[in-house]
């Protein structure tokens, strides 16, 4: 009973300041806001890279060549000591494996007409569609012939063919990759965005044949891809290709292996690192402002406890206690920071919202970030009330009567 | 009893009032001791330390009053009247001595006891009437309640400073903001606030320094009525004829009490109910 006509004392003061009041509440509001799109951003992201990964699949491997050691330094010399044979033989004798997919790797500009496109080319093998469950969603992909016989043809990703096509198919038309003229067969389904925001669709994919030999002049791929026959067996194929090509190599027990294979799931570990990395650094910076927001709080406090001595001096002249003002107070300063937590929420799952909504950025709002937010900005209210209010609590009545 | 010419002219227009009560009161050494006394200080000393300079506000107050008792207590500023009066409100404790108040030593208490027996047993009427700005009289007089142990339901609480509003003539004022009364009407509803709790004392602080004189009369008249009604009252004031509306007059000088004497030419404020 006590305490409920002091939390309504609390209220009346904080409904007598509006203005000040509103201000005071803003720095938690925009604190709190901040807190949770940026959570929102943090987990948004990290989730949308889990989804990318699993969507690129998280059974494919991909190995590198050039791993030397030399001096007991391992260095990556650049020099590809992988063949297509090593390709073809992981692919014959490797029963985990279930795609391969040899990987020459280029960049240029395309060329339609008075069109012009600067891209990634990426030269694959025919099983590379499947590694990566990407579809042509115009056209068709390019097969064995094209591949043995160095076809100069290729199929866009959808970022290119909007580029230089617009709206119409490019199927058929001829473009110019690094002045070779290539006839266009397909075009990719849109993927989007990958882990690290590149995109995915800005790409041209041609047979490795063509752009390693046409384009890059070599005979060496530069890496190959491969995927296992189901998730489980990523392990157990990245195994096998191992001690393949160590055989194939001739490398001795012992020795260092002279390529590196990494699965998608260590890539996705990485990235997954990275981005909540990502998360808690946005979360720490907006944990400032809510800070900054708490010391508004006890600013504004410590000029309602000083403007309010005589007021706090009369009440304890007629008989509150130290706590009865210490409760008046704490609540002013809870009430403050709980109203600004409980709008900043809103506020924050709003522009959470626009974000996702605006920049399609994605966007994760787990409940238990809300709570946190919440229970965050009332703690700010104790914390950043606590000193004023024990302040006011401690006042001499006698002096507090006198104060002009 | 030497009985000094202060406030003898300022008199001369009331009528002189022949007080049977009077006999209630005699000279302090002949006064029974009967009834518990509400008021009992032993030796009362209250040193302030300013830096390395000791000032003796008190130095030996020893007074007792009784119940239904209307003392005022004078003196020049510095007098320690202010000092005492901070004492026997339970604002502050004495250096050394004791002081019973309504039979219970409160010298050596705490401050959440002292605020205890604030709430209790004493009313607070002050110079500048420090009621609460932009709460209504209504509001000002229940504040006390809120803060009683005992607690008190919220309508409970309405109709006793309803009460209490009515008995200092305020009716009809309980929606009104301090601002929006007269001096005279905020200290009547300060009295309405020190009476809600039916204290023991009630305690006035130079209640008319800040009113004109006809405002203070209908002041000091409110507080003749409750003494008729059997309040005790303890005034504090520096101004002669003002101490005259009390029974008993109490002067202090460099913290000691110098004369104590009834007031023989009581005034008596008009006797009319105060105008709003």
């Amino acid at each position: 009973m006590k305490f409920l006509t002091i939390l309504k004392v609390g209220l009346k003061a904080i409904a007598r300041n509006k203005m000040r009041s509103a201000l005071t509440a803003l720095g938690i509001i925009i604190g709190v806001a901040c807190v949770i799109a940026m959570i929102g951003v943090g987990k948004g992201s990290q989730a949308a890279i889990q989804s990318q990964i699993s969507a690129l699949g998280t059974n494919f491997l991909m190995v590198f060549p050039g791993v030397s050691t030399q001096s007991g330094a391992r260095i990556f010399t650049g020099e590809s000591t992988l063949t297509e044979d090593d390709v073809a033989a992981v692919k014959a004798e490797c029963p985990s494996v279930a795609y391969v997919s040899p990987m020459s790797r280029s960049a240029g500009q395309v060329v339609y007409g008075n069109l012009n496109w600067g891209t990634s080319v990426q030269g694959v093998g025919v099983e590379w569609p499947f590694i990566r469950s990407w579809n042509t969603s115009d056209g068709v992909f390019f097969g064995d012939s094209e591949v043995r016989s160095a076809s100069k043809v290729c199929v866009l990703g959808s970022t290119v063919a909007t580029s230089l096509f617009g709206d119409q198919s490019p199927v058929g038309a001829t473009v110019r990759i690094k002045n070779f003229p290539f006839r266009v067969i397909g075009v990719l389904e849109t993927k989007g965005g990958s882990t690290v925001g590149q995109d995915q669709d800005d790409t041209v994919v041609a047979p490795y044949t063509t752009v390693m030999r046409l384009l890059k002049g070599k005979n060496k791929i530069d890496m190959f891809m491969a995927s296992a026959v189901s998730q489980a067996a990523v392990s157990q194929a990245q195994t096998e290709i191992e001690s393949l090509l160590r055989q194939r190599h001739r490398l001795m027990p012992g020795q260092d292996s002279d390529f590196m294979i990494r699965s998608q799931q260590e890539i996705a570990q990485t990235a997954d690192q990275t981005s909540h990395t990502l998360s808690l650094l946005l979360a720490s910076a907006a944990s400032i402002s809510l800070l900054v927001g708490g010391i508004g709080i006890m600013n504004i406090m410590l000029v309602s406890v000083t403007e309010r001595t005589r007021e706090i001096g009369i009440r304890m002249a007629i008989g509150a206690k130290g706590r009865d003002i210490l409760t008046q107070f704490l609540v002013e300063a809870l009430t403050l920071s709980v109203a600004g937590g409980l709008i900043g929420i809103v506020l924050g799952v709003g522009a959470s919202r626009f974000l996702a909504w605006k920049a399609h950025w994605s966007i994760a709002l787990p409940p238990e970030s809300i709570l946190l937010a919440f229970g965050f900005s009332a703690a700010i209210g104790v914390f950043f009330g606590f000193y004023p209010a024990q302040k006011a609590s401690r006042l001499d009545p006698i002096e507090a009567l006198r104060y002009e | 009893m030497v009985r000094p010419a202060a406030g003898a002219a300022g008199v001369a227009s009331n009528p002189k009032r022949s007080d049977p009560a009077a006999d209630l009161h005699p000279p302090p050494g002949e006064r029974s001791v009967a009834a518990e006394p509400v008021i009992r200080t032993e030796d009362l000393v209250r040193v302030y330390t300013m830096g390395e300079v000791e000032v003796r506000a008190l130095d030996g107050v020893s007074l007792v009053v009784g119940p239904g008792e209307f003392v005022a207590v004078m003196g020049a500023s510095g007098s320690g009247k202010s000092t005492f009066m901070n004492i026997i409100g339970c604002l502050d404790r004495p250096t050394s001595g004791s002081y019973s108040l309504d039979g219970v030593d409160v010298s050596g208490l705490d401050r959440d006891a002292r605020a205890e027996i604030r709430n209790g047993k004493i009313g607070f009427v002050f110079q500048s009437f420090n009621l609460l700005a932009r709460t209504t009289a209504l509001e000002n007089v229940e504040l006390p309640l809120i803060y009683a142990s005992n607690g008190h339901v919220a309508a409970d609480r309405a109709a006793r400073a309803m009460r209490c509003l009515a008995d200092v003539g305020l009716s009809g004022r309980e929606h009104h903001l301090p601002s929006q009364l007269s001096g005279g009407q905020q200290q009547r509803v300060a009295i309405a606030r020190a009476l809600i709790n039916d204290p023991k004392l009630m305690l006035a602080d130079e209640p008319t320094g800040n009113l004109d004189t006809k405002t203070s009369e209908e002041v000091m008249a409110v507080f003749q009525k409750l003494n008729d009604q059997g309040k005790t009252v303890v005034l504090i004031t520096h101004e002669p004829d003002i101490a005259e509306y009390a029974r008993r007059i109490v002067v202090f000088r460099d913290g000691r009490v110098v004369e104590d004497r009834p007031s023989e030419q009581r005034r008596a404020a008009s006797a009319e109910r105060p105008t709003a």
